[in-house]
């Protein structure tokens, strides 16, 4: 092993007056920072190990300790930054792809926080929401170019055949996170609160536990190319299946779950062998064109008797709305896009950062583009990739998608402080690990609660905002660029948006 | 509305398809008319979406065997009057005639005719085809509403926007007979689908058909444009055509040698042959680098007296291979062939990046060979 | 213009399909295929077997896709002619028998159940399955049995008769792949390349030589438990395709397994 040539990042502060020696910190340290030394009777911390999840900075029970960012010491220098210069030392060291977790936080990627919402005044009103009904039910699936209708004697009955749909109360979804990512508690509350709320939560590609079978109803299954935990069971108990193409964080490259967190039960669920790294292909084996995709799409129909939507997920990437195109046209109910933002349990950090296109780019172009093909009423466009706050939720629906998939904010809402350090599986939040002893510190009751104290926070922001543009169904709002307005946007970045600038 | 407006009306870096294949020829040059073929594209209906379909033939006009039999669609009629007028000038026309077809389940049908004739050189010192190939170069860029779509003499392309079955039927392909057929149908994603854009692409006798996506796309295009070819439909197959046709016609390397350079041998491999292979192996991959067609394909390629068939080196693509008697298939699906011919004599998938290659007179074939199948 | 590729079909037409083609004699049917679109043929199937027919035979099958897949339950289908790409795929329990060649797709991400093939099969033969077997009689294409998996008493098995294309194995986590080399010419290698790369669970049996191992992949002696696997699956093979087992067990077989059960710990720095 080579000398590394690292120093901490962060350094651990304590009060020393204020600690009371309870080692509640130390116990709840994953990564073993703190320790107690009897004979001085002191708390002493390895600042080497803390990696800022601010676990013990919560707990402590009198606010003894801070996380401080050790002050860069390099030079100052905005091409090489301590980030790359740190990235490259720990290659030296290892000869491996760096790897990270969560999505990337780069700047100049998020177009939401230069887009503004409308509201009504003087020659519209705005809808007061808590005195009158705003609708945010949703329903995802294709939808048909007309209706027939039979007249009869006995009135008037629908005709037409409608594809199946899913019914979304709120347009928010939980979106997948595989069970190996994440621990099965965690599972237990998305699905928990999903089917509370009366909206989805998506199983990831690592298979379904049984114990969570009877939720199918409000599940989203997955076919990722491990294809693992994909059995004919899996696919009745589901709402809905969803072929994983591609995710944002790592568009083009396959999923990787560390062996660390493949415990006997993901060898169950995912019938590999414990403690191999899981890893999932890069390309559907069986998806090497268009046709291909088609073909699977069919096949799951077949294989769930024609009743089920078939969503299929995608990275946002450069030619984004072509390939949605292609979906659509290949037979998809839904088309999930992930952008750039998108999170994950790991990834390489290269790819995080440097791969992908901002989503709010993307479902612009997408709903634009099939909207002038004449098909965006064949599917549902879901977005999803770094949604933070009711209000992101509000202006993606404007730009064209039909509802978005979360999963950041939800691990957020049970406790997770985005530190970056999923892959390692020692997540102190009991989040993204599978070490049952850490695990346990999720609760599936509390999180179910905290999910769905989530969900009912944004609907309620939502339908203010709403009700504030003077609208009370969210089909109003859908693709309605009119009520967006941009801020520092360069003509191109507006054109492709479609929005005009705050004050045309 | 200009034909690549038609053809890319998203200005999309290029346009993406993807598709059914079927190839049938007789060994022996003997004709035979379209029944089989068409048969065998249309039991692969599920790999096309409808939105484009077509055919090359060759030995269907053995009156005008040696003239250049060229295939033009018009978006107006004044554009016709234009193109013509330059033919007038280029070429000395023996016929010209609307090209024949019958109302079928087809979209927006473009004006379609075809003329015969041998070029007007001169004193140039060019030879014929490049002659011809310079001139519809210019037809197919300058006025933007035309599109010389098939120049080959004895042979012709027939393509549009339907299914492969419908085509056939708008085109009456019943009435022509030729002793190499190649058919597709296409599942374009990106683009509404415009006549020329289908498949097969031609070039002088050249046709390709092609499924798959060349993720090299641009690396490949700008090569050739470099050396002289326009490439106007924005499509893959294109730039397969015009490969072929600069490594064959102009470069005279014979097929094999292009098999190679388009699907080339690993590194890996390479370094695992004897000398003089390696020496041969590492030039082309140096020499025509740009040329190689990275990402999945199969492709069905014909030419007078020669038909070829082919998938990218690790054969991401279908492509099934079959004789009975004198004739060669060429499928990408086995059971279209089976359709047509259920017992062949033999049966069997090449191996990636090892070409098919039929010819009149003889059939020389690789791969991995499957015995006949059994009939319980 | 947008065409969509499988419109759904009315129950009259089926009705009017069902009674032209199909005869029911005891609990076996009789179908004839021929100008079938796949979508029609698979919605027969699933009434014939909800109405109690035990056995199915297929006639004049012309590439007709994903036969068996929506059917559960202990049935049989018998196919003359050639099944189109996914026969059999995400089957749970059906046997399938073809009498000639299959296509793309055999077996994809299959749970239990018997697909008998009497020829070859194209490219993607047991993507990812997950239990049941796969009796092939001479050789499969390219990416056969990528990801396969298996979990305690749920093994899924590939026997192929003949030989393989390139990439045999990928990422494979678990069952058997036995590849038997009868057509191969008398210095029986198996020439291919890229065998197992990212496997990480799992064995093959190889009678003959392999060329190509990826750096995965390791070839160990067989030992006795190997046998107790290896046998039934030759046994039934040579009861499918009327060889003699005896003379095929008494061969040299080498097995290929994973050299460690975490290939790839070290391409990554955490």
């Amino acid at each position: 092993m080579l000398k590394s040539y690292l120093y901490p990042e962060y350094y651990v502060e304590r009060d020393q007056n204020k600690c009371i020696r309870c080692k509640v910190c130390l116990r709840q340290c994953t990564y073993e920072t703190h320790r107690y030394d009897p004979e001085d009777d002191v708390m002493l911390s390895d600042h080497e190990k803390c990696v800022n999840c601010q676990r013990c900075v919560v707990f402590c029970p009198t606010r003894a300790l801070t996380i401080r960012k050790n002050p860069v010491a390099y030079r100052e220098n905005q091409n090489w930054t301590q980030e790359a210069i740190f990235d490259l030392k720990k290659q030296a060291e290892t000869g491996g792809i760096v790897l990270t977790g969560m999505g990337s936080g780069k700047p100049n990627l998020t177009y939401f926080d230069r887009l503004l919402l409308n509201a009504s005044q003087v020659t519209n009103p705005s809808i007061d929401p808590l005195r009158e009904p705003m609708e945010l039910v949703t329903f995802l699936g294709a939808k048909p170019n007309a209706i027939e209708v039979d007249q009869g004697p006995n009135g008037t009955s629908l005709k037409t055949d409608l594809s199946p749909q899913l019914r979304l109360e709120v347009p928010i979804m939980f979106s997948a996170m595989s069970y190996g990512a994440i621990s099965f508690n965690v599972h237990e509350g998305l699905a928990r609160s999903a089917s509370e709320f009366g909206t989805f939560f998506n199983t990831g590609e690592g298979g379904l536990d049984r114990r969570l079978y009877k939720y199918g109803k409000n599940t989203i299954v997955q076919v990722a190319s491990g294809r693992f935990g994909v059995h004919k069971e899996y696919l009745d108990v589901a709402a809905a299946v969803e072929i994983k193409i591609g995710q944002g964080a790592k568009p083009g490259i396959g999923g990787h779950l560390p062996g660390e967190k493949v415990t006997a039960d993901i060898s169950q669920t995912r019938m590999i062998p414990a403690g191999t790294d899981a890893l999932s292909p890069a390309p559907q084996h069986d998806i090497y064109s268009i046709e291909d995709l088609a073909q699977l799409i069919y096949a799951l129909k077949e294989a769930t008797d024609y009743r089920k939507p078939v969503s299929v997920k995608i990275a946002a990437v450069h030619n984004v709305a072509a390939i949605a195109s292609g979906i659509v046209r290949a037979g998809a109910d839904i088309v999930a896009i992930d952008g750039v933002r998108g999170a994950t349990g790991a990834a390489p950090k290269v790819i995080r950062d440097n791969v992908g296109i901002p989503i709010e780019l993307a479902i612009a172009s997408v709903d634009q583009r099939l909207r002038k093909e004449g098909i965006r009423n064949r599917a549902a466009i879901v977005a999803a990739g770094g949604i933070r706050s009711s209000a992101d939720v509000v202006k993606i629906i404007a730009l064209g998608a039909d509802a978005v998939y979360i999963a950041t904010a939800a691990l957020v809402a049970m406790g997770c402080t985005v530190c970056q350090k999923c892959h390692t599986g020692k997540c102190p939040w009991g989040i993204a690990t599978m070490d049952p002893y850490i695990a346990k510190r999720i609760n599936p009751d509390i999180a179910t609660e905290r999910l769905v104290n989530l969900l009912r926070g944004w609907s309620l922001e939502m339908k203010e905002m709403m009700g504030g543009m003077g609208i009370n169904a969210i089909e109003s709002l859908r693709g309605n660029r009119l009520a967006l307005r941009g801020v520092s946007l360069t003509d191109a970045e507006l054109k492709i948006l479609g929005v005009r600038l705050a004050g045309d | 509305m200009s034909i690549w407006q038609l053809n890319n009306p998203h200005k999309d870096p290029k346009v993406i398809d993807s598709c059914s294949l079927f190839g049938m020829m007789d060994l022996s040059g003997r004709r035979f008319n379209s029944k089989d073929p068409v048969r065998a594209i249309a039991n692969m209906h599920e790999r096309g979406n409808g939105l484009g379909g077509g055919f090359a033939v060759y030995g269907l006009y053995p009156e005008f065997e040696d003239d250049y039999a060229l295939h033009i669609m018009y978006l107006d009629m004044d554009t016709k009057k234009t193109v013509e007028t330059q033919l007038e000038k280029w070429f000395d026309i023996i016929k010209s005639e609307e090209v024949p077809s019958r109302e079928a389940n087809v979209s927006d049908p473009p004006i379609v005719w075809r003329y015969f004739g041998q070029p007007k050189r001169g004193q140039r010192p060019q030879s014929p085809d490049d002659y011809v190939v310079e001139r519809i170069m210019r037809i197919n860029t300058e006025t933007g509403r035309a599109y010389v779509f098939s120049s080959g003499k004895n042979m012709a392309v027939f393509k549009g926007v339907g299914y492969p079955e419908d085509i056939a039927d708008f085109f009456m392909l019943e009435e022509y007979q030729g002793y190499l057929w190649t058919c597709h149908g296409r599942f374009p994603t990106n683009t509404p689908g415009w006549w020329g854009g289908a498949h097969p692409f031609n070039i002088l006798d050249l046709t390709v058909v092609h499924n798959g996506e060349i993720s090299s796309y641009d690396a490949n295009r700008r090569y050739l444009e470099m050396l002289g070819y326009n490439c106007t439909m924005q499509t893959d197959t294109e730039v397969l055509a015009y490969a072929f046709d600069l490594l064959m016609r102009k470069q005279h390397l014979p097929v094999e040698v292009v098999a190679n350079i388009l699907a080339p041998r690993l590194w890996s491999e390479i370094e695992k042959m004897n000398e003089e292979q390696r020496a041969l192996h590492t030039a082309l991959r140096q020499t025509y680098g740009s040329l190689l067609m990275n990402g999945p394909f199969s492709i069905v390629v014909a030419e007078s007296g020669m038909m070829i068939g082919l998938t990218d080196r690790i054969k991401l693509r279908p492509l099934v291979a079959g004789t009975k008697g004198n004739t060669l298939y060429l499928s990408s699906e086995e059971a279209a062939i089976r359709v047509v011919s259920p017992n062949l004599d033999r049966c069997w998938t090449p191996r990636g990046g090892e070409p098919v290659i039929g010819r009149i007179g003889k059939a020389k074939t690789e791969g991995i060979l499957l015995q006949e199948a059994t009939v319980c | 213009m947008y065409a969509v590729a499988n419109p759904s079909i009315n129950n009259a037409d089926l009705a009017k399909i069902r009674s032209s083609r199909c005869t029911v004699d005891n609990e076996i049917a009789r179908v004839d295929s021929s100008g079938l679109r796949y979508r029609e043929l698979n919605r027969i199937l699933r009434d014939l077997v909800a109405s109690g027919v035990k056995r199915i035979e297929l006639y004049n099958v012309q590439g007709q896709r994903y036969i068996g897949t929506s059917l559960g339950g202990n049935i049989e289908i018998v196919i003359s002619g050639t099944p189109g790409n996914d026969l059999g795929a995400f089957m749970d329990g059906p046997k399938i028998h073809v009498c000639g060649n299959a296509q793309d797709g055999c077996g994809n991400t299959m749970n239990s159940g018997e697909i008998v093939v009497n020829g070859s099969v194209g490219d993607i033969p047991g993507y990812a399955m997950r239990g049941g077997r796969l009796f092939i009689k001479e050789n499969v294409g390219y990416r056969a049995g990528i990801h396969m998996k298996e979990y305690g008493s749920q093994i899924p098995a590939m026997v192929v008769g003949g030989t393989p294309g390139d990439f045999l194995a990928e990422y494979m986590a678990g069952g058997i792949i036995v590849l038997l080399g009868l057509n191969l010419e008398h210095d029986k290698i198996h020439r291919l390349s890229h065998v197992g790369t990212g496997m990480h669970g799992g064995r093959i049996y190889v009678r003959g030589e392999i060329s190509g191992l990826g750096k995965e992949a390791v070839v160990k002696e067989i030992t006795d438990q190997d046998i107790s696997m290896l046998q039934p699956l030759i046994e039934d093979f040579s009861r499918h395709f009327d060889y003699d087992p005896w003379k095929i067990i008494d061969s040299e077989f080498l097995k290929i397994t994973p050299n460690s059960d975490r290939p790839y710990e070290k391409l990554y720095a955490y």
